[in-house]
């Protein structure tokens, strides 16, 4: 991922920010300039909880680029307390427990790095909610 | 009034014990536990960083204060591993918390006193007015070399330290700095590991130092070692902070909650306000605290804190540090520790 982009999708990636449509109350994360409900064009921004559910999930052994020195690992769909579904790598977990229906809460970590001199790239990942 | 109104803390939740470290570079385990009074220490995932350890505990500190994130007006982060050489570890947590961009930060840097440095800025800018509430966290991912003693304590966790004038937790009474030039420990720029003075980090560094700090302080309040509740030192094992605290007169029953070190190891920046952290979470109110960090280089910050009622409604609004250090625990093997910290070197 670029430079730009990745700054461009800080607040989804560093706060979970969403919006609410302020016509039909749909959330949207990540932020969309038209409600795909009602297609109305005036939100409020919200941070979502980071608190939610396994829906689904697949453990990812072959990994992609940037990614291979922390196979095998978790991706999981995850539905938030607002509602909304989000896709996510799972972490701190034992992947052989790992279940649908655990309970899961948002972390900020690091996502990827560009090489040892580039940008770190930091993002929500999720974590079962243990209450630690 | 000034003080503290919110507290979180992140431990990590990997651990090495100090006999798998031992066992690689044929050291004798007992003789290392018995003699720094350490048995295992937090090791930082892949994932986790000094960023990320200081984006959660502020966020735990947040839960407790109950405020708007737009209050605080500045954002100390304390550490010596910094995720960049150049590039603010402060703009990071901010944004991650959602202060920005109406805030001042900066990174700090002093060895194991960074955290504190952060508590003390915060608390004075709070304290004169110049903002309504400041953040200051102490968060590390120390590394020490392979095989090198500090290998077998250096460690991760982040404190954050909410401070402002309504719904004080833990009043701050008095401060007191004590400081030197004194080369005990010191890492180069682009040094991976630092390097220190062996027995000279104990005498002439340590323990200078915190006496100084303590006598200090003492002094200008008027206290005496049993006026005290509780008592915090930095922890760079868990020999340094027990022998300074029976030598100046203090006893376990007042270190028992904030000497985390045996089983979490060193943090760093992290070490003496975590230990505070954990002081907090099992205080009364108007009790007093007395904290006192220790940074190579050298020099101490101490800090009288006295605990308010507001305190006992706030403890269970986030993980306590006893929680964090000794549930759900994964122990780590020393290739799986290695792996983790980068020290597998792989071709680019």
């Amino acid at each position: 991922m670029n430079v730009p982009r990745h700054w461009r999708e800080t607040p989804e990636r560093y706060r979970m920010e969403a919006v609410k449509c302020r016509k039909c109350g749909k959330i949207s994360f990540p932020a969309r300039l038209i409600c795909p409900e009602c297609k109305n064009k005036v939100f409020d921004k919200i941070n979502l909880s980071g608190k939610g559910k396994l829906l689904t999930y697949t453990i990812i052994r072959t990994a992609p680029e940037g990614f291979e020195d922390v196979a095998p690992y978790a991706v999981g769909i995850v539905e938030m307390e607002e509602g909304v579904r989000v896709m996510g790598q799972i972490t701190d977990c034992d992947l052989l427990s790992l279940k649908t229906g655990d309970k899961l809460i948002s972390k900020f970590r690091r996502m990827n790095e560009e090489g040892k001199t580039g940008l770190i790239m930091y993002s929500y990942k999720f974590v079962p909610d243990i209450g630690i | 009034m000034v003080g503290i109104i919110g507290y979180g803390t992140q431990i990590p939740r990997y651990r090495i014990k100090v006999e798998e470290i031992a066992k690689v570079w044929g050291a004798d385990a007992a003789a290392l536990s018995n003699g720094l009074n350490l048995f295992e220490k937090s090791v930082p995932a892949p994932d986790e960083d000094t960023a990320t350890l200081a984006v959660s505990a502020a966020k735990n500190a947040l839960a407790r204060a109950g405020i708007d994130p737009k209050l605080i007006g500045a954002v100390y982060v304390g550490s010596e591993s910094h995720p960049y050489a150049v590039k603010p570890t402060g703009t990071i947590v901010s944004e991650a918390l959602g202060i920005c961009p109406y805030v001042h930060t900066a990174d700090l840097e002093f060895a194991c006193k960074a955290g504190t440095e952060g508590m003390f800025i915060a608390l004075h800018l709070v304290k004169t007015g110049v903002m309504e509430c400041a953040l200051a966290i102490g968060a590390d991912t120390s590394q020490g070399a392979p095989g090198d003693a500090l290998e077998y304590s250096a460690s991760a966790g982040a404190a954050a330290f909410i401070m402002g004038t309504k719904n004080i937790v833990a009043e701050l009474v008095d401060t007191q700095c004590y400081m030197t030039d004194t080369p005990d420990f010191w890492r180069r720029e682009n040094a991976h590991y630092p390097e220190h003075g062996g027995r000279f980090t104990g005498k002439p560094a340590y323990q200078k130092h915190v006496f100084g700090a303590v006598k200090a302080i003492l002094e200008k309040t008027g206290m005496k070692p049993k006026d005290f509740d509780y008592l915090v030192f930095h922890q760079p094992n868990g020999k340094f902070p027990v022998q300074a605290a029976k030598q100046l007169g203090f006893t376990e029953a007042q270190y028992r909650y904030g000497l985390l070190t045996p089983t979490l190891g060193n943090t760093y920046s992290g070490s003496s306000p975590i230990g505070l952290a954990a002081t907090l979470d099992e205080a009364g109110s108007d009790q007093l605290i007395l904290l006192v960090s220790y940074g190579s280089g050298a020099g101490s910050d101490a800090f009288v804190f006295r605990t308010t009622k507001h305190l006992l409604k706030i403890q269970n609004l986030a993980p306590r540090v006893r929680k964090q250090l000794n549930k759900h625990l994964t122990y780590l093997e020393y290739g799986e520790y290695a792996k983790f910290r980068g020290k597998i070197l792989k071709p680019e």
